[in-house]
């Protein structure tokens, strides 16, 4: 009976990864990519844990599933902050958004300022 | 007061990560000397890094934590919306995609605050945070812009979560 | 179960190869960085699925720490990108 759910968890979970590695190879542009790939991925990742989760909670292994709800805050909590600081160095460097893009307020509001101040 | 409790949360993290699995046989204890090593890196960690908190005298609020049960299935659901609308969007041919940067306002007022909402964000429907400034502005990478004015984006994006974290972390 | 498992071996397996047909082909450095940080959260599902098939448990502990790390050496890198010091 559990098994059921472990594979159905780890079948959800597998779809999500694929479509955010599809999403990392057809997006067009770095930004795109990023927000592809990072939610899929990352909530991909968090439902085979549960899955894993629930297969342990089946075996009565107490230990794996304390573990396995501590990687899922860790991953939680550290993807999204990895992106924020891809994208933020992305604009930062010089990479600019998708020639169809609409708009981009961060752009018009550091105009004046120089991306890479000197360091010497 | 803070220095003990954050003793005690290194504490039981670290007796999470060190419990012994059944390698071989079945015996499940816990190895005395990974007690010791345990102890001696919380007591330093809880000294070097005692001001983990912002504002000590409400950490012991229970409404916040009762607030934060209620937080979390909200957010699975929209985090479960966003990630099938991802999905639509980059299994559909012609991928209808509008990308644009906009600016949107936040409230909260807290460090950590802005940060779990930031993150949030980040985590929802087609949106990505970019860089915060002081005065509580947010940039936000939107992938199908729907509204360029900061006072419409804010409605869309900002407040599912803002009235929860403000009740949370304010 | 044998055939489940197999079938989940074989799509990480697709998932691993487009992050690293990114890395080689992606036009821009960020690209790159992007596709190393997807690469680290596919290897702790990758860490899962071994837990799965053999009971082999201490994998966990490997997951836990490839996760960390990986988050680190992401930050590091996209300081790189912006061409900043790392105690910025």
């Amino acid at each position: 009976m559990s098994n059921i759910f472990v594979i159905i968890l780890v079948s959800i979970g597998l779809a999500f990864e694929l479509i955010g590695c599809i999403g990392l190879i057809r997006m067009p542009n770095v930004y795109n990519r990023l927000q592809a790939a990072t939610k899929c991925v990352t909530i991909g990742t968090c439902f085979i844990l549960v899955g894993l989760c629930v297969f342990a909670a089946a075996n009565s292994n107490i230990s794996l599933v304390l573990k396995t709800i501590v990687c899922i805050i860790f991953i939680l909590l550290t993807a999204p902050t990895a992106a924020h600081a891809i994208a933020r160095a992305a604009h930062k460097s010089g990479i600019p958004l998708w020639k169809r893009s609409e708009v981009d307020k961060y752009e018009i509001d550091h105009e004046g300022e120089d991306p890479l101040p000197d360091d010497s | 007061m803070a220095r003990i409790t954050l003793f005690l949360l290194s504490f039981v993290m670290w007796l999470t990560l060190v419990w012994p699995f059944s390698l071989a046989g079945g015996e499940h204890t816990i190895d005395f000397q990974s007690i010791i090593a345990g102890v001696i890196a919380s007591v330093a960690t809880a000294a070097i890094f005692y001001d983990f908190t912002e504002n000590h005298h409400k950490i012991y609020h229970l409404n916040r934590y009762l607030w934060f049960l209620v937080f979390i299935p909200v957010f699975i659901y929209e985090c479960i919306k966003a990630n099938f609308y991802v999905a639509y969007l980059v299994l559909h041919p012609d991928m209808p995609i509008h990308p644009g940067i906009v600016k949107v306002k936040t409230k909260l007022k807290s460090n950590s605050g802005r940060t779990i909402l930031a993150n949030c964000i980040t985590l929802t429907p087609g949106t990505l945070t970019v860089d915060i400034t002081d005065d509580g502005h947010l940039y936000i990478h939107w992938i199908d812009v729907k509204s360029k004015d900061v006072d419409h984006a804010t409605e869309t994006i900002v407040n599912r979560f803002e009235n929860y974290l403000t009740k949370i972390f304010d | 179960m044998a055939i489940f498992i197999t079938i989940i071996y074989v799509v990480l397996m697709i998932c691993t190869f487009m992050c690293l047909f990114r890395i080689a082909m992606g036009p821009t450095s960020a690209d790159r960085i992007v596709a190393i940080d997807i690469l680290g959260t596919v290897i702790v599902g990758f860490c899962c699925v071994v837990i799965l098939q053999g009971g082999r448990n201490f994998y966990m502990n490997i997951a836990i720490s490839w996760a960390l790390l990986s988050f680190i050496g992401s930050i590091a890198l996209a300081k790189y990108l912006e061409g900043k010091g790392l105690d910025e």
